[in-house]
Order: structure tokens, then C-alpha cells, then sequence
């Protein structure tokens, strides 16, 4: 039933279109390379796919293999979960300002890091993202529950503000916790930063098919957003299951954060910015805003990630640093113009 | 002297007339406000008796009334009671501020928290202690500073043919998540000590107020609350729409601008003085509409309430919690826990 609301959706094959995707293609080769490329120690391109191929020195082999694939993927990932989790979360609860971490995503993570650390004293990374995702999916289905209860399905506003308390809430016992314990202080504050630095396979790899899972998620409920975007009365008219389609984009909304969360922190403005610039480039279809903002996310991860390593060399700003540094002057530039903010 | 009104406005209300002048008031308006007023009393008893040398309410007022012993009045007089007026006072520059803010952006998430000043705060203070200063007078004008140059920095952004509403506080939320990158950052280049010290006065704390700050809190902020006070009438018109308060006499872009020129000043002796203590101006002025009833924010009933709830929730981390905690993270928690509380009531009302 949403297919056939599919079907008559405006379909634009727009030569922009086209063109915005290859761009977007080479946007994402150039962050890899440059990903791979730039750091404290400069490797030229011919360097560095001779150590892809497993030539050349062994000390760029190490920088590469160890170090700058498993952050460049870890980039990847991120950036990819943030884009499409920004992007569903604008849709479906058609608020342009809305951001993924407003569900909670971030608070809940950081409580149940900063219990883990103060309490049980766990230190390692596999420990970290464990119970970040668990934090995130817990505060996440609570905010969900509260937002959604009484009447059919969830009304958006109330979701908004049910993430915005729960946050709180959270945010302020996580300050309580820390500030008794200057080691779960510690960890949390360069936690808090947002970082791609360090986080192997071990963890990369198991994320990578509930990633995909969720993308396909995203893909199937986008046309069924296209219908929501006429307002619910539209959509069901149309035939659409509003109640399946809101609950889906919690359920892939909170699994991409929450996953992007666990492995580099809260890293603010890509989830709330990237589907703006998609929806200029693209148009309104939540296809292809999705698509977009899949692409660009990881564009603009991988890129702020590269700046941090180099605007004060040799020491880094974390990644999440720097896209807020970036991001908050595009929120606010966005906000003047107040035409292109609109959804 | 007082009388109830003949003409029927919908409510019940109370007219004072003073020196040729009446103004009516609503009764439940001045109920509540006399209920708050007593509930601050009764915590301010409790605060000054509570502590590691306890007091009786008895004598923490024969202490008051000018009598006690040496040692009581000492507990009671210098170390309690800084602490206990500042809590009430600044609670109220927080909540009036916060007042403000909502009133004339006419939305009830605008605050100081979330329009970045508290933010500017703690970034001013960050980088006077990056600097290695310690000391309060410093670190407090680098804080106002900060909190100052957010707002300045917030205004001229939002503004081009007058401040709007939403513009505002999209502007204040990205200009706060710049400073709060900002401040993660800084505080991740300093040392530990450094750093938990920080923080623990960036969530706010009333911990070691003592009676030269409050005095110049006092000094700085009675009269703004003054000017408030006469500015409160044309306040009231602005809800009525700018076409209807134009037409009735005031200039709703001068209210505007020195209604939010007089909250930023609140808010940073405020600041100056405890630290950025969240979700007060936030919450105060939605509770205190939410117990009198009224279509508007009262200033009056919300500086009660906005002293009520910092004066509490100091009590919290003081005598209830294990460790001693900064009041800002009770504040905190406590304005999430009555978010929460607030969705689910106004749930279970519409099922």
C-alpha cells in the first residue's frame, strides 16, 4: 500500500539530480583519500596505494593499515548513520531543526558510560560502545514510550519534548555522577568531544549489519514519508499505516544514532544540517534527500575529521569539535535566510 | 485598602487602590503568591537550621529576631545566611529573567540556558581560568563578560527588521552549541583539577557565597526588578498582539528590547554570583502559570516560584545526597524529572 503511494509520488529524473550524485561520489572518494592521506604524518597518494597494496615501507603500512583505514571506516559508518538518521528524524516529525541526538540519543549514552565507568569500573572501548548503545536504546524507547502513549501514534511535538526532559534528566545525573569521580570525569570528558581516533575492526565490524539493516529500513519507510509529508489526514487517505511508519523511523532512527554515537561520541549539526543541503540539491522526494544525505554525511565527517588533524597540528580537535565549529555558523546562516529552513 | 470588583471579567479578583491609583489583581494570583511566600519562609527556616551544627526552628528564629546565642547567631548570620538569600534572591533574578525571555519571544522554551548565555558564561570563565586565574572577582567578570558577549553576538544575528521569536532561539541554539564545543574542548586541554573545578561552577553552585557577592548582587539587580515593575503594564499589552499595543500607546519594539536588555542583566549577576545554573528560568515561569491559572506569566509569582525551587533544590545535594554536589545538577535533574512528570499528566488528561 505505501508502493502504490510511491507510485504516484512526484519522481523528479532531474539532470541536477544526475550530476548532484556523481558530486557527491567524488566529494566522498576525495574525503577518503584525503581521510587517508592527511595527518601528522603526511603520506603522499602514491604512497599510500602502495601501502593499500601491501608495498612500500613498513611504517606506512602501519599508518595505514592501522591506523587510517580503521578511522576512515569508522568515519564512514558514522557519517552514513548520522545522515540517514537526520534525515528520517526531519521527515517524520517534519520539524527542519530536529536532530537525532534531540531524541536522547546522546544523553542516554553518556548516563550509562559514566555508570559503567564510576561503578563497575569499565574502561574499555568494546565496554564503552556496549553501553552507549544500551544507554541510547533504553533512554530512546523510554522517550518513545512516554511521546507515543495515550492517543495512536506519536505525536512529534510531544516526542520532541519527551527527548529534550528524558536529556535532562539524564544529562544532569551524568554531571552528578562525574563530579564525584575524577576518573569517570575524565572519561567522559574526552568522550564528550566526539572522536574517530582509535576504534578498531573488533568494533567496527559487528555494527556494520544492523547499519545496513537500518539503511534498508530507512529506504523501504522513505516513500511512505513522501505521503506523510502531505500531513497525516493526507496520508491516510492515501492508504498509509502512519503508526507503522512513525514507529519504524524511531525504531532505524534510534539504531543508527545510537550505533553512530557509541562509536565516536555525540558529534553535533551533521544529523541536524545534512539533509537541509540534501533537499537543495535533490528537491523534497525522501528518497532522494535520503540518498543525499547518506552520501554527504560521511563527506563532511571524514573532512571535519582531517581539519582537526591539521588546524593545530600536531596536537588534533576531536571530530565532533569541529563539525559543531563548522555547523553552528550553516545553522545560523541557514535561520537568516529563513526561506531555505522551511521543510 | 481592597474590594472585590463588580464587573464580571471572567474571574474572580481584588482591586488594591493605593495614592488614587487601583489596580486589579487576580484573587487566586494573590493566593498563590502568599502560599509561595510562606513555603520560602518555611524552606529558609529549614536551610538556616539545617547543617553539622543543627538548629531548632525556635531558635533560628529567636536568631533572626535579634536574639541566640554567640555560636547560633555565628551559624545562622554568617554562614547560613548568605547562602540561604542568595539562593532565594538569585532563584528569582533567574526565574524574572526567564519570565522575560518567554514573554517577549511568546515561547516557553526561551531561556537563558538555551539561548547560549549560560553557555558564554562558562566560556568566559573557562578561558579567565585557562589564564590561571582563580580568584572569585575574576573569574565571576569573566563570566558576565562571556555571558554578555553571547547575548550581544545572539542579538546581532537574530536581528534584521527586529528580533523574531523563532529566529532567536534557532540562533541561540547554535550559538550555544558552538560555545559548548568550545568549553568541551578547553576543558579538554586542561588539567584535571583544573577541569573538575570548572566544571563543578559550570553546572552552578551555591557552594561558598558569602555576604560581599550577595550585596552586589543585591545592589546591581534591585534596580532592574524597579524598573521592571513599571515596565510590567506595557509587558501585559504585548500579548495582546503589537497592532493592539501600539494602538493603545506603547512601542512594542522599545518593550521588547529593554524587557530583554533587563533579563540579560539578571541573569549575569546571577551567574556572576552562583554560576549557570540551568532549567530555574526555564521552569519557574511555566509552574507559576501553571498554579495561578493565568493566560500570562506573572513576573511577581515566578520570581516566588524561581526562589522556591533554587532554595529547595539546594537542599537536596546539601543534607539529602551522600556527596556534596553543585545545586545546578539537582536543578537539572529536577527540571527533567518535572518534564517528564508535566507530558505524562497532560497524557493521561486527553486519554
Amino acid at each position: 500500500m505505501t508502493t502504490a503511494v510511491a507510485d504516484r509520488a512526484p519522481v523528479r529524473p532531474h539532470l541536477r539530480s544526475g550530476w548532484g550524485l556523481l558530486a557527491l561520489l567524488v566529494l566522498l572518494l576525495v574525503a577518503v583519500a584525503l581521510s587517508l592521506m592527511v595527518g601528522s604524518n603526511p603520506l603522499g597518494p602514491s604512497t599510500v596505494i602502495e601501502a593499500l597494496r601491501g608495498h612500500g615501507s613498513a611504517e606506512a603500512g602501519y599508518v595505514v593499515h592501522e591506523l587510517r583505514i580503521p578511522r576512515t571506516l569508522t568515519g564512514l559508518v558514522v557519517g552514513v548513520a548520522l545522515g540517514a538518521a537526520g534525515a528520517l528524524i526531519q521527515a517524520f516529525t517534519r520539524n527542519p531543526l530536529a536532530d537525532p541526538g534531540i531524541l536522547g540519543v546522546n544523553a542516554g549514552a553518556a548516563f550509562a558510560i559514566a555508570v559503567g565507568v564510576a561503578f563497575f569500573g569499565l574502561h574499555s572501548a568494546t565496554a564503552f560502545v556496549a553501553l552507549a548503545v544500551t544507554g541510547a536504546l533504553v533512554v530512546t524507547v523510554a522517550v518513545y514510550l512516554i511521546g507515543s502513549a495515550g492517543r495512536g501514534a506519536a505525536d512529534p511535538i510531544r516526542l520532541v519534548l519527551a527527548g529534550v526532559a528524558l536529556g535532562a534528566l539524564c544529562s544532569g545525573m551524568t554531571t552528578g555522577m562525574t563530579l564525584s569521580d575524577p576518573d569517570a570525569f575524565d572519561q567522559m570528558r574526552s568522550w564528550h568531544a566526539g572522536s574517530l581516533l582509535g576504534r578498531g575492526f573488533e568494533l567496527l565490524v559487528p555494527m556494520l549489519p544492523v547499519v545496513g539493516a537500518a539503511l534498508l529500513v530507512a529506504f523501504l519507510l522513505a516513500p511512505g514519508l513522501n505521503a506523510l509529508a502531505l500531513g497525516e489526514d493526507v496520508a491516510r487517505a492515501q492508504g498509509a499505516n502512519i503508526r507503522l511508519i512513525r514507529g519504524g523511523a524511531v525504531a532505524a532512527v534510534t539504531v543508527l544514532a545510537a550505533i553512530a554515537t557509541a562509536l565516536a561520541g555525540p558529534i553535533s549539526f551533521v544529523g541536524l544540517m545534512v539533509p537541509h543541503v540534501a533537499r537543495w540539491v535533490f528537491g523534497v522526494d525522501q528518497r532522494a534527500i535520503l540518498t543525499g544525505s547518506v552520501l554527504l554525511a560521511p563527506v563532511i565527517v571524514l573532512c571535519s575529521d582531517v581539519l582537526g588533524r591539521v588546524l593545530i597540528a600536531p596536537a588534533e580537535i576531536p571530530v565532533g569539535i569541529v563539525t559543531a565549529l563548522v555547523g553552528a555558523p550553516v545553522l545560523i546562516a541557514l535561520v537568516r535566510r529563513r526561506r531555505a529552513s522551511a521543510l | 485598602m481592597t474590594a472585590v470588583d463588580d464587573l464580571d471579567v471572567g474571574y474572580r479578583r481584588v482591586t488594591l487602590r493605593a495614592a488614587g491609583r487601583s489596580v486589579p489583581i487576580r484573587a487566586r494570583s494573590v493566593l498563590v503568591g502568599v502560599l509561595l511566600a510562606a513555603v520560602l519562609v518555611v524552606l529558609a527556616v529549614l536551610a538556616l537550621g539545617l547543617g553539622s551544627y543543627p538548629l531548632s526552628p525556635g531558635a533560628v528564629l529567636r536568631v533572626l529576631g535579634g536574639g541566640g546565642e554567640g555560636i547560633d547567631r555565628t551559624v545562622v548570620l554568617s554562614w547560613r545566611l548568605p547562602r540561604t538569600l542568595a539562593a532565594v534572591l538569585l532563584g528569582g533574578y533567574l526565574a524574572v529573567a526567564g519570565a522575560l525571555f518567554q514573554t517577549v519571544t511568546r515561547n516557553p522554551l526561551a531561556s537563558p540556558d538555551i539561548l547560549g548565555m549560560s553557555n558564554g558564561a562558562f566560556t568566559g570563565m573557562l578561558l579567565v581560568t585557562v589564564a590561571g586565574a582563580t580568584a572569585w572577582p575574576v573569574v565571576a567578570t569573566g563570566a558576565v563578560v562571556g555571558g554578555l558577549a553571547a547575548a550581544a553576538l545572539i542579538w546581532l544575528l537574530a536581528r534584521r527588521g527586529g528580533v523574531q521569536g523563532f529566529r532567536l532561539i534557532v540562533v541561540g541554539i547554535g550559538v550555544a552549541a558552538l560555545l559548548a564545543s568550545l568549553n568541551t574542548w578547553m576543558l579538554l586541554e586542561v588539567e584535571l583539577d583544573t577541569a573538575m573545578f570548572a566544571s563543578a561552577w559550570g553546572a552552578g553552585s551555591l557552594n561558598g557565597v558569602t555576604a560581599t557577592p550577595l550585596t552586589g548582587a543585591l545592589l546591581c539587580g534591585l534596580p532592574v526588578l524597579a524598573v521592571l515593575a513599571l515596565l510590567g503594564p506595557r509587558l501585559r499589552q504585548l500579548d495582546l498582539g503589537d497592532d493592539v499595543a501600539s494602538a493603545t500607546g506603547s512601542r512594542p519594539a522599545v518593550v521588547r528590547t529593554l524587557a530583554l536588555l533587563l533579563a540579560v542583566v539578571l541573569v549575569c549577576v546571577a551567574t556572576a554570583v552562583i554560576g549557570p545554573v540551568a532549567f530555574i528560568a526555564l521552569a519557574a515561569p511555566q509552574i507559576a502559570r501553571r498554579l495561578a491559572r493565568t493566560p500570562t506569566l506573572s513576573l511577581t509569582l515566578s520570581g516566588l516560584v524561581g526562589g522556591v525551587l533554587l532554595l529547595g533544590s539546594d537542599l537536596i545535594p546539601q543534607h539529602v545526597l551522600p556527596v556534596t554536589l553543585p545545586v545546578g545538577v539537582v536543578t537539572v535533574s529536577v527540571g527533567g524529572l518535572y518534564l517528564v512528570t508535566t507530558l505524562i499528566q497532560e497524557i493521561r488528561r486527553r486519554v
